[in-house]
Parts: C-alpha cells; sequence; structure tokens
C-alpha cells in the first residue's frame, strides 16, 4: 500500500506541492461556489469554450434526425396521399411515436441499438414524423379543386399534377412542418444525454451542473438560439418558394 | 452469507421487464426487500399522472383566457404566436434544473415548470382558433343583442375548441415526457424505475420505459377522446 | 405575379440537398458519440522521456515513464457518475497515456451496476470502485460485514471478483462512505452529535437522499432497519442537490459524502452525524478490470494506477472533488493539476 516516499530535495513525487490547496472560506469563494449565485460572468468567459463540441453534437443529431424524419414523413405522405386507405394508420402510428416520452424511447432502444448517437437519432426522427407527415397532408389537401381542374383540363397526368401543381401549392405547409419539427428537436436533442449521446444536456445533467444555474443558462441560451437560428433559415425558404403569396401557414402543432 | 452476483444480461428481454411490472423482484441492494411489483408501479404512475394532470390544469387556467382574449381582440398576434415558438425551444431538462437550482425541489416548483412548458402550445393554439373562427358568425351574434363576453363564450370558444384541444394535446406530450424525470427533483414518478438501475435491475429500467410509454399513450387516447365530445357536431361534420 | 411552379419545387429541392450533404458530412467527419473530453491531452504528457526503462519495482512513487511497449495498447477507463468518480477515471486516464498507453477515457456510465456490466462485456477495460460498494452491492454483504481495515476489504472483494474472471488492485489511501448530514444549526437545536442521537427525534425531521437510497440497505433501508429510526418524510433528489436542500430549509437532514468539499469548506454551516452503528461502511477505491486485460497490458498498466493513486490523501481528494464541484473545473482539468502538482508529469 502506502510506503516511504522517497527523499529528495524537492517534494518528492506523490505529494502535492505547497499552494495546492485553495483557501476557500467566504470571502475567498469564487462566484460559482456561493451558495446563491444566478449567473457567474467570470466562469462564463472562461469556460465558454466547453460548450463547443456539445453545441456541434446537438447540431448534428438535430440536422441528421430532421433530415431522416423528413424523407421518411415525406415518403409516408405521397403514399398516403396516392392511396386513401392509409392515411389513418400512417396518422395514428406517426401519432403514437410521437406521444412516447423520449426518455423512455431511449431507454427502449437502448438494449437493441447501443449506447451512442444511433439510438438518439431514431427516437428524434421518430418524434418529428408526426408533424412532417401531418404538414405535407395538411399542405396537399389544401390545395384548390379549381387548380386541380385546370390543370386537368390542360391535359396533364396525375403523376404531373402532384408535381407541378400540388406539392408546390403545399410548399409553404410542408416548410411550415419543417420548421416545427427542427425548433422541437432542438429542444428534445437536450436529453439525448440520457442516451449516451452527448449534446448539450451533457452540460446541464452532469452532478457539478445539476444545480449550477450558469452553466443550466448558457446550455439552455445556445439550444434556444440554435432552434431560433433554424427557424429564421426555414422562414426565409418558405418566404423564397413562394413568391406569390405571403408565406403564412403557420400549422397548429 | 452466501455472497451472490446477480446475473447482469446485455438485453434482458422484455419478458423480463413484464416480470418485474406485475410481481416483486430481488434487489441485490436493499438487503432482501423486493422491489417493483404492480403496486409500485402503479404508485408511481399515479403520481406521474397527478402532477401532470395539475401543471395542465394550471397551464389551461392561464393559456386560455389570455389566448381568448387575444384572439377575440384582434391584437398580440406576435406574441401569442412568437411564444408558441419560443416556448416549443425551450429544452425541458435545463427549464427542470434551472427550477431546482433557483426554487426549490418538490411538488410546487414542478408543477411550475411543467405549466410553463405547456402553455406556450395552448395559448398559440387558442389564439389561432379564435381568429379563425367566421367573422360572419360573430357579426351575426353581435347583431343578435350579445355581450362581448357571451360571444366569446357561446361562439368563438366552441368553434375554437379543435384547435385548442390540439393544443392541449401538444402540451401534455411534453408534460408527460417531462414529468418522467421529475425524481430528480423530488417527485416519485416512473422514471424511478428509469433512471435507478442500480436498484431495479436493467429489467426494471425497460419496465419504467414500458409502463411510461403506455401511460404517455392513455393520456393521448383520453385527450383525444375528450376533443370528439367537445367538439360540436357541427365541426365535427365539416372536418368530414 | 405569376404561379411558378419551379420556384417552389427548387426551394425544396435545395433543402434537401442541404440536409443531404450535411447528414453526409456528418455521418464522415463526426462518428464518436458520448464523451468528447478525452481529445489531445496526450501530447503533453507522452512528450517527455521515452526511456523504455521502467524504474525500480514498488515502493515509492515515481514520475511516470513512457515506455514505447505500451504503444499499441488501447485501454477505455470508465467511471461512474459523479464528479469524485470522473475525476479519479481522469487521473488513471492520464497516468496511463503517459505510461504510453493508448487510453481513452468513457466517463458517467452510471451507477455501479451499469459501470460492472459495461466492464464485463468488455467496453471498458477498468473503472474505480468502492470496496464497500463492491462487497455490499454487488457481494451481498450486510453493511455491518464490510470490514473497517482497507487491505482486508480489498482482499475480500479481490476473491470474489477473481471468481468473475476479475481483478482489482491495490486501495487507495483514502476511503469514502455515506453520511447523515445537517445543518450545524440543526444539530445544536437538537443537540445531534451520533446517528443514534435521532431516536426519538428523527420522527419530526425530513430526510433528502438519492431516490434510490430509499431502499438501499446501506442507506435509508439500513437506517430504518438498524437505527430503528423512522423520519418525518423522505424526499428523493438527485445527489447533486444534497447540500442545496439543506441550504434552502427544505431538508432537515441530507445524506452525504464524507469526502464532500462542502463539508471542508464550510465547517461552520454543515456537519455530519457519526456512524455509531455503522450502516454506512467507508470504502477505499479498488480500481477494477478484467484479467485478460491486466494480462495483455503488461506490467505498466497496474504499476502506473497504484503509483499514480500513492497521492490520493483524503485531503487531497477533498481538494480536488472541491476543484469540481464548488469551482466548477472539468475532471480533466483537476486531474491534470494533481497529477503536475504531484510530480507524476511534466
Amino acid at each position: 500500500m502506502i510506503s516511504g516516499l522517497p527523499a529528495t530535495p524537492l517534494a518528492a513525487v506523490g505529494e502535492v506541492g505547497e499552494g495546492f490547496f485553495h483557501e476557500r472560506t467566504g470571502e475567498t469563494l469564487p462566484c460559482q461556489a456561493r451558495p446563491s449565485h444566478l449567473f457567474c460572468w467570470d466562469w462564463a468567459t472562461e469556460n465558454i469554450h466547453r460548450y463547443g463540441t456539445p453545441t456541434v453534437q446537438q447540431f448534428e443529431l438535430v440536422i441528421i434526425s430532421v433530415a431522416i424524419g423528413f424523407l421518411v414523413a415525406f415518403a409516408f405522405a405521397l403514399l398516403a396521399h396516392r392511396y386513401h386507405l392509409l392515411q389513418w394508420p400512417l396518422l395514428a402510428g406517426t401519432g403514437l411515436l410521437f406521444a412516447i416520452p423520449s426518455v423512455a424511447f431511449f431507454l427502449l432502444l437502448l438494449p437493441v441499438t447501443g449506447r451512442g448517437r444511433e439510438t438518439a437519432i431514431i427516437a428524434l426522427s421518430a418524434y418529428t414524423l408526426q408533424i412532417i407527415y401531418r404538414n405535407v397532408m395538411s399542405g396537399l389537401a389544401n390545395v384548390p379543386e379549381s387548380a386541380k381542374d385546370a390543370a386537368r383540363g390542360m391535359g396533364l397526368t396525375e403523376r404531373q399534377i402532384l408535381w407541378k401543381v400540388e406539392l408546390p401549392l403545399a410548399v409553404p405547409e410542408i416548410i411550415g412542418g419543417l420548421r416545427i419539427a427542427t425548433v422541437s428537436t432542438v429542444a428534445i436533442a437536450t436529453l439525448a444525454v440520457f442516451a449516451h449521446a452527448g449534446g448539450l444536456g451533457t452540460q446541464i445533467y452532469s452532478e457539478a451542473n445539476l444545480t449550477f444555474p450558469t452553466a443550466i443558462i448558457i446550455a439552455g441560451t445556445i439550444a434556444i438560439a440554435m432552434a431560433l437560428v433554424f427557424d429564421v433559415v426555414l422562414l426565409t425558404v418558405q418566404r423564397f418558394s413562394t413568391p406569390w403569396r405571403r408565406a403564412e401557414a403557420e400549422a397548429t402543432a | 452469507m452466501t455472497p451472490a452476483l446477480l446475473p447482469h444480461p446485455s438485453f434482458a428481454g422484455f419478458a423480463g421487464a413484464f416480470e418485474f411490472i406485475f410481481s416483486k423482484q430481488e434487489s441485490s441492494v436493499t438487503g432482501g426487500k423486493k422491489v417493483g411489483g404492480i403496486e409500485q408501479v402503479l404508485e408511481l404512475a399515479w403520481t406521474q399522472i397527478e402532477v401532470s394532470l395539475l401543471a395542465l390544469a394550471v397551464a389551461l387556467l392561464i393559456a386560455v383566457p389570455l389566448g381568448l382574449w387575444f384572439g377575440h381582440k384582434g391584437a398580440g398576434e406576435l406574441v401569442a404566436v412568437g411564444l408558441g415558438n419560443a416556448g416549443r425551444a425551450i429544452p425541458e431538462l435545463a427549464l427542470i434544473a434551472f427550477v431546482a437550482a433557483i426554487i426549490g425541489v418538490g411538488i410546487v416548483p414542478l408543477t411550475g415548470a411543467l405549466a410553463v412548458l405547456g402553455i406556450p402550445p395552448i395559448l398559440t393554439n387558442t389564439f389561432v382558433g379564435i381568429r379563425q373562427v367566421d367573422r360572419a358568425a360573430v357579426d351575426a351574434a353581435r347583431g343578435v343583442g350579445m355581450t362581448e363576453l357571451e360571444i366569446m363564450r357561446k361562439v368563438e370558444l366552441p368553434l375554437a375548441v379543435p384547435s385548442i384541444m390540439t393544443g392541449v394535446r401538444g402540451a401534455s406530450v411534453n408534460i408527460v415526457a417531462t414529468a418522467t424525470i421529475a425524481p430528480l427533483v423530488g417527485v416519485l414518478t416512473l422514471g424511478d424505475f428509469i433512471l435507478g438501475e442500480n436498484v431495479y435491475g436493467v429489467n426494471g429500467v425497460v419496465a419504467g420505459a414500458i409502463v411510461t410509454a403506455i401511460l404517455a399513450l392513455l393520456f393521448e387516447f383520453a385527450l383525444a377522446g375528450v376533443q370528439r365530445r367537445l367538439t360540436s357536431k357541427g365541426l365535427r361534420l365539416q372536418a368530414q | 405575379m405569376r404561379f411558378n411552379h419551379k420556384r417552389p419545387l427548387m426551394a425544396l429541392a435545395m433543402l434537401i440537398a442541404a440536409l443531404a450533404l450535411a447528414v453526409g458530412i456528418s455521418a464522415c467527419g463526426g462518428g464518436s458519440s458520448t464523451t468528447d473530453e478525452n481529445t489531445g491531452a496526450t501530447e503533453a504528457e507522452t512528450g517527455a522521456a521515452a526511456e523504455g526503462e521502467t524504474g525500480e519495482e514498488g515502493g515509492g512513487a515515481e514520475a511516470i515513464v513512457s515506455n514505447p511497449e505500451n504503444a499499441n495498447v488501447s485501454l477505455t477507463i470508465g467511471s461512474k457518475n459523479f464528479p469524485e468518480q470522473e475525476i479519479l477515471g481522469e487521473i488513471y486516464t492520464q497516468a496511463l497515456q503517459a505510461a504510453g498507453y493508448k487510453a481513452t477515457s468513457d466517463l458517467s456510465l452510471g451507477s455501479e451496476t451499469v459501470a460492472l456490466k459495461t466492464l464485463k462485456a468488455g467496453q471498458i477495460s477498468g473503472y474505480p470502485e468502492y470496496a464497500s460498494t463492491a462487497l455490499t452491492s454487488f457481494f451481498g454483504l450486510e453493511p455491518e460485514e464490510v470490514p473497517a481495515d482497507a487491505t482486508e476489504a480489498w482482499e475480500k472483494a479481490n476473491a470474489e471478483f477473481e471468481k468473475e474472471g476479475l481483478v482489482a488492485f491495490e486501495p487507495t489511501p483514502f476511503a469514502s462512505a455515506n453520511a447523515v448530514g445537517l445543518l450545524k444549526s440543526t444539530a445544536e437545536k437538537y443537540n445531534l452529535k451520533t446517528v443514534s442521537d435521532l431516536e426519538g427525534v428523527s420522527e419530526e425531521l425530513t430526510l433528502y437522499g438519492s431516490p434510490e437510497c430509499r431502499q438501499r440497505i446501506d442507506c435509508l433501508a439500513g437506517l430504518e432497519k438498524l437505527y430503528g429510526l423512522k423520519f418525518k418524510e423522505f424526499h428523493p433528489v438527485d445527489i447533486s442537490l444534497r447540500y442545496t436542500v439543506l441550504e434552502k430549509g427544505e431538508a432537515d437532514l441530507s445524506i452525504l459524502f464524507t469526502t464532500d468539499p462542502q463539508l471542508a469548506a464550510e465547517k461552520d454551516k454543515f456537519v455530519i452525524l457519526e456512524d455509531d452503528k455503522k450502516v454506512f461502511p467507508a470504502g477505499n477505491v479498488i480500481f477494477v478490470t478484467s484479467k485478460k486485460v491486466a494480462e495483455s497490458a503488461g506490467p505498466d498498466y497496474e504499476k502506473t494506477i497504484l503509483n499514480v493513486q500513492q497521492g490520493l490523501t483524503l485531503k487531497v481528494m477533498q481538494e480536488l472533488d472541491a476543484r469540481v464541484e464548488l469551482e466548477k473545473q472539468t475532471p480533466k482539468e483537476a486531474a491534470t493539476a494533481y497529477l503536475e502538482s504531484a510530480g507524476y508529469i511534466e
């Protein structure tokens, strides 16, 4: 176990040096060590770099999950548009996935897909399905019959009508759904820490930080900012895509 | 005393989890007391239901009148809709942790935090729902001599019910989901199983996840049923 | 403006392309899912002398020397999910890196059953465990049966681990235990010095502890059984809140750890009650690893770990805990500071 440390002129190896022990009494306690503090600017400016990797991880999680969710939901919607029988099952199915709490979803997947990013991505993608699916369906359903009739009158096939008339008119609402899905995913992705997938949740749910308002505020602010950036970018795309009318399409969620 | 190492399978299979839900199991750390079983499961589930309903009620009491008022007046669109968007962006974990650190732990701060999560979708949807009410109907009501309050109550509110209920359902999904991690801040819900692999084993964790999912779905079905009952016949026909 | 169907489709197509590109870049570039803390600390430590000679056997602590023979051994060091564990994990990881291993950390796995599971599944090479926890949680000992002597406890645990193909290295100088803690003012009010003093008083007091404490025999269940105490209420909270609830006056009693920095930093505020009936066994840290890994990693594996933990006295551990829990440094920073200050690395 412990044996005598070799006698050397300098401090022996294994013994910490002088001044290793910080004085921590009342006055010398730094901001973050005091019990009731709200925000410690010094700590924030010194440690902001800690949030770099988690932010990138969160960003990746969101992008990949929304991308996958969009592709799947879009495909579902096109299918349901064609085969009306599928509409209710698909809506119910995606709604079911949406209702399952994320933490539970992660835990249910963990034994199957293992700790890490894949588990989180699968669960996060599942959440986006319902919103995007509903919005695509709603967008397509809101296409005025007159437009379709005119197209039919001009001799377009059903498939041409879908791609040249229906979808373009539905795009604003589709992107509206994407906006909602993305913003929600940014918020939920903080829980990815429970699936051991990294992200901003690691800066909140670590034992030292759970009662550290500064860390929580920073992580929360970054998440909200990320969501807003996504929202604005998508809003711009939404506006760009329909110059002939104001891109309204505020879908109810 | 014969020391024994409990088996730790990498994937217990759902059979083990179902066993955990219905009958008590051994645990290595409790010194002989069994854990799990239908009693404990129902107890934790009931706490989760209670706290979720409470938070939902608080959110409704605040958000519906506000949304009604602004929708009726036709003002404050930016606030109502903006709040809805911003509210969607709030990370639940951060909110819960923040409230626990600043205000305290226990059922009251938790309910407050959950209500904060539930208000944005209900507010936005109430507002939008009222705005979408046919102006002709409102004018007709005014013509008949109804007061503003009566118009809100008898015309706008019933017509806005589908939209409001959609908001309520969205809010409840978020609330029930976040209530799962309430054990971190002093309220024992189903998250206790999920976060307590030490005590409950991997079977308990999976069991917790399963029951949580079922609970969330029950909420969803119940609210869907409420929506159907509250939506007036005319609107239901119209939706079809 | 005429309806141009191309624009919206173009917008949508661009969006999809952007998403696909982002997915592609992330999938190729990124890859690691969990901990990010372990990147790049290697340069500083492994730089120095690569003399290939590893110094004397056993005995005193010594500076870590990089051994090129270790370069093709990959080790993953895990830890449980609270600061003290993360610091230890980092210390071992950085020490092994200095010794020339390809060591990475995979910290905060969870509680002890999760950590053990991960170890047995081969996902980590080893992790630091408390001898007392191993004996009570893994091997079913009652808390009173845990030997008070560190060496005895280690030997007992090691004997059990060996049956599973695992091995535990010798213990650290410091030990840690749970304790019933409270505000000094409360202790003075009810004249409490030991846990037994709570008899007759505990019915008026609330106790806060981790959710699992409720049912553990080395926590609330043990307090009820061994001391015969009944508390007014037990409230589960995450262990990170154990001091917050005392400060805010919500808790009369809270389960604390004897190595907590708050106890040293605020001696006038918090006190702990003496555990006279030994419901909270104290445990030194023993590094648990699999026999296979220990054999294939060479002698430097055990040597480095035993070497580097010699400086971990109670006071040092408390200081390190303080840096992470109070000053909110990262475990990595605290570990590096320890290793440098104690002369293990440059």
